[in-house]
């Protein structure tokens, strides 16, 4: 007997594990799987929708402001990049990876890190450095995903523009290099105008 | 007298209630319908725009749509700051705006009191006139080719 499971390949031990748990046990755990994945898949979609991102206060009132005065929330076409399409990666393994990072974001709200105005002012250069060091370590996967280089026809685009796309892609630069700030607003920034200001000088455009 | 106080008193409280509900400038015409807005196209980019008479700021010959002037941020100097301008192929910010406007002093850097760039740079719009106009360039800003 002992000899005889030896004997057997992978498809036969399997086979021998689903008679004795019977075949209809067996179905019922497949579509318990099923029914498993598609819920929890579910589920986190429903934590990548717009709507769910405005519902913590910090958001609604800082962030979400912001947004909407810029050309991801409204333009003439209608297509929109909602909060998730530039802050949750789409390849399930780095958007996993994301969801992770986010419970350290939903200890902050608890603890109401940076639940006034005030509070998030302050903190506002801090968060723009973590989102701009993980565009760059990405090559700005999330502006790609619509922004496609190769796609580009400089013969559309206007005159700045089409001067400084095959400028920055010869110099092997990525999107978040000179687009910061498209979406919201930027932290203090020393520009070499009036006093100096109290911030690392950043380089933009 | 107690007539006098009474008519007195009479016109202050009637002028007093007439104070009560804002007045219109508009008076008691009654508003019948919505403003037309006129569309404007924004122009293409283009390259500087001669100026038309010599103290003018010069105009914006780009779009600026989105491009915020705040406390933390200046768009404009993102290109237009004599350490950006090189790279950025844009015009420097003239000379003059390094001079403080109250003391007379040369700054080191830019004048906060020069902040606010579109106070006097401002965007153009492909418009018709509303009303016709004579002005002539005086002749160090004529130019071969235009009017």
């Amino acid at each position: 007997m002992a000899q005889d499971r030896h004997n057997k390949g992978l498809i036969g031990r399997l086979w021998t594990m689903l008679m004795r748990i019977g075949p209809w046990t067996a179905l019922g755990l497949f579509a318990a799987g099923i029914v498993f994945w598609g819920g929890f898949n579910w589920t986190l979609e429903l934590t990548n929708t717009e709507t769910f991102c405005i519902s913590c206060h910090e958001m609604q009132e800082n962030v979400y402001k912001e947004y909407r005065d810029t050309v991801h929330y409204q333009n003439r076409t209608g297509v929109r990049a909602t909060c998730p399409d530039c802050h949750v990666p789409k390849e399930w393994i780095f958007k996993i990876a994301r969801k992770v990072q986010a419970t350290n974001e939903l200890w902050h709200h608890f603890m109401g890190t940076i639940d006034t105005p005030e509070k998030f002012r302050a903190k506002r250069g801090v968060l723009a450095q973590h989102e701009w060091a993980r565009m760059k370590a990405n090559d700005s996967r999330e502006c790609r995903n619509c922004h496609a280089y190769g796609y580009m026809d400089y013969s559309k685009q206007a005159r700045r523009a089409n001067q400084a796309h095959p400028k920055g892609f010869d110099e092997g630069k990525t999107c978040i290099d000179c687009h910061k700030g498209v979406a919201h607003r930027l932290p203090p920034t020393e520009q070499n105008i009036g006093a100096p200001k109290k911030a690392a000088k950043l380089e933009t455009r | 007298m107690l007539t006098v106080l009474a008519a007195a008193a009479l016109a202050l409280s009637s002028s007093l209630l007439a104070q009560d509900r804002p007045q219109s400038l508009r008076g008691a015409t009654p508003i019948t319908g919505t403003t037309k807005v006129d569309q404007h196209q924004r122009g293409p980019d283009q390259g500087p725009i001669p100026r038309d008479y010599v103290q003018q700021p010069p105009l914006i010959p780009h779009k600026i749509d989105e491009y915020r002037i705040d406390l933390n941020f200046n768009k404009c100097m993102d290109c237009h700051a004599w350490s950006k301008a090189k790279e950025a192929g844009a015009t420097k910010v003239s000379l003059t705006h390094f001079r403080d406007q109250a003391s007379g002093a040369e700054l080191a850097n830019i004048s906060p009191s020069r902040y606010f760039c579109n106070q006097c740079h401002v965007p153009q719009v492909e418009a018709k006139p509303l009303v016709g106009n004579s002005f002539k360039p005086v002749d160090a800003l004529a130019q071969p080719g235009r009017k």
